[in-house]
């Protein structure tokens, strides 16, 4: 009950700490829509309608991957520079719980870029959004952010030790969107690349999302994104661990 | 002469010692990898929408992402020195300011040269564009005006942060608006009458012509038009750059707020 607590105190405090920063708030919910502008001009210059849903859909959910990859990728930088680390990593409850709810909070940021990104598309663009399967589509959104921010989590801790964590999370940004089948089909990339994409919650919140949307079967995919989520979850406690139990053997937590 | 060492020596200085990008724990991730990823998702976005060569997005991204240097290196540069406290003091010697702003631009110059050639060879072998090895030369040298130009706006965005503390920001908003409006993915003549007015203005747009139209076989010659005009938007970006920082400083002495912006 505790830890509950604690992560949805964490979120909030987060979230609002994140509304606040220029940075991670206004340029997350604007970074999106140059590219969504641009696909939307290729999509339509291509002249199949169908295309331009699709790629509006794909514009939406690249926004939770930006939100997530920077900011949570910099979350322990970031508390380096507060000068919070080595309180938060001395405080009774397991680090993790204090990690959780950064990844959460920056995913949550991307749903102000969803919701921008499909008025962007709808008002300039003219893209009537479909809705077939109204339901399926709230579970597949939240259930999106939660994997996302499950990877967000994981990705914080694995850049622990990288004193420049933000050019790592910005590095990430176009990989994902690429691989992930944002606005490419996983189709149209070489053979080797869908196994990577498999292994990526936002591959199947992507699908989850349009298929909520098209009306297609979108509970698969919804259940891969909670089974990644917690697998991504776990393998990011035992990290913690590890991460930690090095950072003191070394004395190396604040990398100065 | 003193002109002339702070102009090449103070302008090296000042850029090794205050752009943290040129470690290669930055260096590698967001001018090496990203451009080349950058670039592979438009190609493949074409791909998906059936618009467009791979050429024209190798080619486009590869100049456009010379603004990502141009413009964070260009403001940092000089908004760098407030970070260090060392700000007042450059503003109190009595160094031109001329060779000590506009020489901290040339090695900006020279790395988003090198930027985006790098980029433009990576990519254009991954996805393998044919451009006939003749065109190469020309290619490197639009992309040096092309860099040129982008470090006049840098100069810009660097006077603003003077007053600004966001720039981070203020840089990531002009490059993808750079991003849309140069043509590196969308032809020009597919936009509205109002984005092919900006788009006329900006740098870039006529790099990216020049280059997307060397590769395809026309000489220096044909394309010098738009390398002369790549070439004068430079120079009045600079010229505006220039006096904005004049115009800029003198507001801080007056507020008492070089260092607090």
């Amino acid at each position: 009950m505790n830890a509950l607590r604690l992560i949805g105190v964490g979120w909030l405090f987060q979230f609002k700490q994140l509304s606040r920063s220029a940075f991670d708030s206004f340029l997350a919910v604007l970074w999106p829509l140059f590219f969504a502008t641009i696909a939307f001009f290729m999509f339509r210059q291509g002249g199949d309608p169908d295309s331009l849903i699709y790629a509006g859909l794909g514009a939406a959910v690249m926004g939770i991957w930006t939100a997530t990859s920077v900011a949570a990728g910099s979350a322990l930088q970031r508390e380096r520079w507060y000068g919070t680390l080595e309180i938060l990593v001395a405080a009774p409850a397991h680090f993790s719980l204090i990690l959780i709810p950064i990844g959460l909070a920056t995913a949550s940021i991307g749903v102000y870029c969803m919701v921008t990104t499909l008025l962007w598309g709808r008002v300039l663009f003219g893209i009537d959004f479909p809705v077939e399967e109204p339901l399926a589509l709230a579970v597949a959104i939240p259930a999106t952010l939660l994997s996302i921010g499950a990877l967000g989590f994981l990705i914080a801790v694995a850049f622990a030790r990288y004193r420049y964590s933000w050019a790592l999370g910005s590095m990430m940004e176009y990989p994902i969107w690429l691989i992930c089948g944002f606005l490419v089909p996983l189709t149209l990339l070489p053979d080797w690349v869908p196994p990577i994409s498999w292994s990526l919650a936002p591959t199947w919140g992507m699908n989850a999302i349009r298929e909520a949307s098209t009306g297609g079967t979108p509970l698969p995919d919804i259940a891969m994104c909670f089974a990644l989520g917690a697998a991504y979850v776990t393998i990011g406690v035992l990290l913690t661990n590890s991460v930690l139990r090095a950072a003191r053997a070394n004395a190396s937590l604040s990398l100065t | 002469m003193t002109s002339l060492r702070i102009f090449f020596i103070g302008g090296l200085t000042a850029y090794r010692g205050l752009i943290n990008w040129l470690s290669p724990w930055i260096f590698v991730p967001t001018l090496v990898v990203s451009p080349i990823f950058q670039i592979l998702l438009f190609v493949y976005i074409g791909r998906s929408a059936g618009v467009q060569s791979d050429e024209f997005f190798v080619i486009g991204n590869a100049v456009q992402y010379a603004s990502i240097p141009c413009l964070f290196s260009m403001t940092h540069v000089i908004e760098g020195e407030r970070y260090q406290q060392t700000l007042a003091y450059i503003l109190v010697s009595p160094a031109g300011r001329l060779p000590l702003f506009l020489g901290r631009a040339l090695p900006v110059i020279v790395n988003a040269w090198v930027v985006s050639v790098f980029s433009l060879l990576v990519t254009g072998l991954l996805v393998g564009i044919d451009v006939p090895l003749s065109a190469w030369p020309a290619i490197a040298l639009v992309i040096l005006v092309a860099s040129f130009s982008c470090t006049g706006l840098g100069l810009i965005c660097a006077a603003i942060g003077l007053r600004v503390r966001q720039t981070a920001v203020l840089d990531n908003v002009i490059f993808g608006l750079l991003l849309v409006f140069t043509g590196a993915n969308v032809p020009i003549d597919e936009f509205p009458g109002w984005m092919q007015a900006i788009s006329d203005r900006i740098p870039l747009t006529h790099g990216i012509e020049a280059a997307r139209d060397v590769a395809e076989g026309a000489s220096l010659a044909d394309v010098s038009g738009l390398i002369a005009t790549e070439f004068t938007i430079g120079i009045v970006y600079t010229v505006v750059g220039y006096l904005a920082l004049r115009v800029m400083e003198y507001a801080s002495r007056q507020r008492a707020s070089i260092q607090i912006a």
